[in-house]
């Protein structure tokens, strides 16, 4: 036999190693063999990474700028993309050239050439327009600026939009309000989900039907013309601030039923465990049945639940307000700067304003694979 | 069996009811009325509308009236099969909408039978040869798919179409059959128009598929039976083919359900992109004129036709799944 062939010490040694991997798994918390299993999917390892960079965007985001994103100027509308050199004689000191446009007096389309004479020098930690960094306190360090002049008047990594305002600040402010969106309205959609579906799964009876019958209503409905509806109502004249909360409002009234599926299922799985009869018999009152016994074996479900969410508001938001039903300006969004690109001329003649495309993409297949990761990590116990 | 069908109908016929109420007042939480947009309108363009007319207006349309009678009043009308008037076009509402509800349903239906002829043999595919190159590329696919809101491949389509061959990709006709009578000329004109706005609406519904399927499958092949069938020696096609498909197939026809307003929600964010004359472009435009009868009208049709459409696929999953229709008796 071929095991007999296997000298006995080193059958021993494998033996102790895997009674210490075993040892280690026994003692080892929920959290801890939540984590292992997640680091094992690669995805959502990359995701996570990806999302964590993101939301350092959405931290940074005045500091990323580099130009004031409401710094409109006719004279440099449309402008494309401009390289940038990175090497100047032999060393590292990054510029572009200058840009002059003039009109095309045959298409009267605006013509933008670089001056190979003029070159502006790339500067980073430069002081540029004033803002609040997080709010605390005043500076104008920008992590981009140029050597003399103004950035708004020079730089402009991603070209310009209709209005000459430069694309790449008004990405990382857009960055900033779409992420944030989808986290409003995700809480909100888990607070409501939490509820209505721990009241369903917990109660049962009458609470159960007629909250399953609101879900499968709610679910049956095409929502982007219910919601172009409620987000037509909004008065005109609201400022972005309440525009912006309306707005989760709207998109978390119809996300918070998938939410509540997932916390129904798991109460009604969980009400039937021996620990919650213990802790019943036990006379605990219901309040600490819930949240003492029942929530600390469910809440993975709900993180990873709540994960998947993300994408959906976040695709929600960016459509409404693509339509001009959503985020108005001037109010920044990712939707909002998709706007722009809804005729094909514009398109054609200027495909950079495609490129808020890419971010909404990025982050959604990241949040996605790292939601199928918590999903798989969820019950560690599982195999 | 027949109380499942009861139960189901009964469910739809709430929902239908649901969404009228929902439409009605979604129409209603607009501040001012039609009239307060018409009159702001008129003065744009420079002419007035006395106190007297505004007044005349809103009583001519029954907009003076509380909040619940004007939806008894419009319910009311419904029932005679008339949806009223589109306000701003001073045309009856189902006469405005015309070919465009169809249209809506034949690109929905579209989109869900690219759905279905993609999804089923790659889901498949990608359960049978898992792991392998192929099954990547797929489950590559699919993410991307899934990742990309379909107004933005709508926008993507466009953008290749008309740099890299000089083609309008939109539209749903060639010029000369937009105002055409219905011939069979015209019809087939359609079906050249349709691939476009099918794969672009499909798309996402199909990654969600691919990806359903082929954990279906998975849990199915690893099944004792599909064992037993190859040790009694079944061509691997038909060992596959024959029962874990089957089994795998049923969670696939209820998903119909849940498809059906994704599809009908996105193809009318969708059109407006690729200016297909559905519904769509015309509820953005009612929202905007706060036209409510047409508004209303929209979206109550939309949610009847997806409610009806969610109540056949039910009735089709009992048809294919035997394990539902027992469960009733």
């Amino acid at each position: 036999m071929a095991e007999s062939l296997v000298p006995d010490s080193e059958l021993l040694a494998d033996e102790i190693t895997t009674t210490a991997a075993e040892e280690r798994i026994s003692v080892a918390t929920q959290w801890q063999l939540m984590w292992w299993r997640f680091r094992k999917h690669t995805l959502a390892m990359i995701g996570a990474v990806v999302i964590g960079f993101f939301y350092l965007i959405v931290i940074f985001a005045d500091f990323l700028a580099y130009s004031d994103p409401s710094a409109s100027e006719a004279q440099r509308g449309l402008l494309p993309p401009q390289p940038i050199q990175w090497m100047d004689e032999g060393r590292f000191d990054p510029y572009v050239y200058a840009v002059t446009g003039r009109r095309d007096p045959v298409t009267f389309k605006r013509v933008y050439a670089p001056d190979p004479d003029r070159k502006i020098r790339i500067r980073f930690f430069a002081p540029g327009f004033e803002y609040k960094f997080l709010g605390l306190f005043r500076t104008n360090i920008h992590l981009l600026g140029v050597e003399s002049g103004k950035a708004e008047d020079s730089l402009f990594i991603l070209g310009t939009d209709l209005q000459g305002r430069d694309l790449w600040s008004r990405l990382m402010y857009a960055t900033q309000t779409s992420l944030t969106i989808g986290l409003v309205s995700v809480a909100i959609s888990l607070f409501l989900g939490v509820l209505l579906g721990g009241l369903s799964g917990f109660y049962g009876g009458i609470w159960d039907t007629v909250i399953q019958r609101i879900i499968e209503i709610l679910r049956s409905i095409p929502t982007i013309p219910l919601w172009m509806g409620l987000a037509a109502a909004l008065p005109q004249e609201w400022d972005i601030v309440a525009v912006y909360f309306a707005i989760t409002i709207i998109i978390s009234l119809i996300g918070w039923t998938e939410l509540a599926r997932v916390v129904r299922g798991r109460f009604l799985s969980l009400r039937e465990e021996d620990f919650v009869m213990a802790a019943e018999l036990a006379g605990c009152s219901r309040m600490r049945i819930i949240f003492r016994h029942m929530v600390p074996s469910f809440l993975s479900h709900i993180i990873a639940a709540t994960t998947l969410a993300l994408p959906a508001m976040i695709i929600s938001e960016t459509s409404l307000s693509f339509l001009g039903l959503g985020l108005r300006p001037p109010a920044i969004s990712w939707g909002v700067l998709l706007q722009q690109a809804q005729n094909v001329q514009s398109l054609a003649i200027s495909p950079w304003l495609l490129a808020p495309v890419f971010p909404v993409i990025i982050s959604i297949l990241a949040f996605n694979f790292v939601g199928d990761g918590l999903r798989d990590a969820a019950d560690p116990y599982g195999i | 069996m027949l109380a499942y069908v009861v139960r189901r109908f009964l469910l739809a016929i709430l929902t239908i009811w649901a969404i009228s109420v929902l439409s009605f007042v979604v129409i209603h939480l607009t501040p001012g009325d039609y009239v307060t947009s018409y009159i702001a309108s008129m003065s744009a363009s420079g002419s007035m509308v006395s106190e007297a007319d505004a007044a005349a207006l809103r009583a001519q349309y029954g907009l003076d009236q509380p909040i619940y009678v004007q939806y008894v009043r419009w319910m009311g009308l419904i029932s005679q099969g008339n949806f009223g008037m589109a306000m701003e076009w001073n045309r009856p509402v189902m006469e405005v909408i015309g070919d465009r509800l169809a249209l809506t349903i034949v690109i929905s239906l579209a989109a869900i039978v690219f759905t279905w002829a993609v999804a089923l043999p790659i889901g498949i595919y990608s359960a049978v040869r898992q792991y392998s190159i192929g099954d990547y590329i797929f489950t590559f696919i699919g993410f991307i798919g899934l990742a990309t809101p379909g107004f933005m491949l709508a926008l993507v389509v466009m953008y290749i179409g008309f740099t890299y061959f000089n083609a309008n990709v939109g539209g749903l006709f060639s010029p000369e059959y937009n105002d055409a009578p219905w011939t069979m000329e015209k019809v087939w004109n359609l079906i050249q128009h349709l691939p476009v706005p099918a794969v672009v609406l499909g798309l996402a519904g199909t990654a969600q598929m691919i990806r359903i399927m082929r954990a279906n499958l998975l849990d199915e092949l690893r099944k004792p039976y599909v064992v037993t069938a190859r040790a009694k020696g079944l061509s691997e096609m038909r060992a596959i083919l024959k029962y874990p498909v089957r089994v795998a197939l049923n969670p696939f026809a209820s998903t119909i359900g849940y498809l059906l307003p994704y599809v009908v929600s996105g193809s009318i964010i969708v059109s407006l992109v690729l200016s297909l004359p559905t519904v769509g472009p015309l509820l953005l435009k009612a929202l905007i004129a706060q036209d409510m009868f047409l508004a209303g009208t929209i979206i109550l049709m939309l949610g009847t036709l997806t409610v009806v459409g969610t109540f056949l696929s039910d009735l089709l999953l009992m048809w294919i799944d035997p394990r539902i229709r027992l469960e009733g008796k």
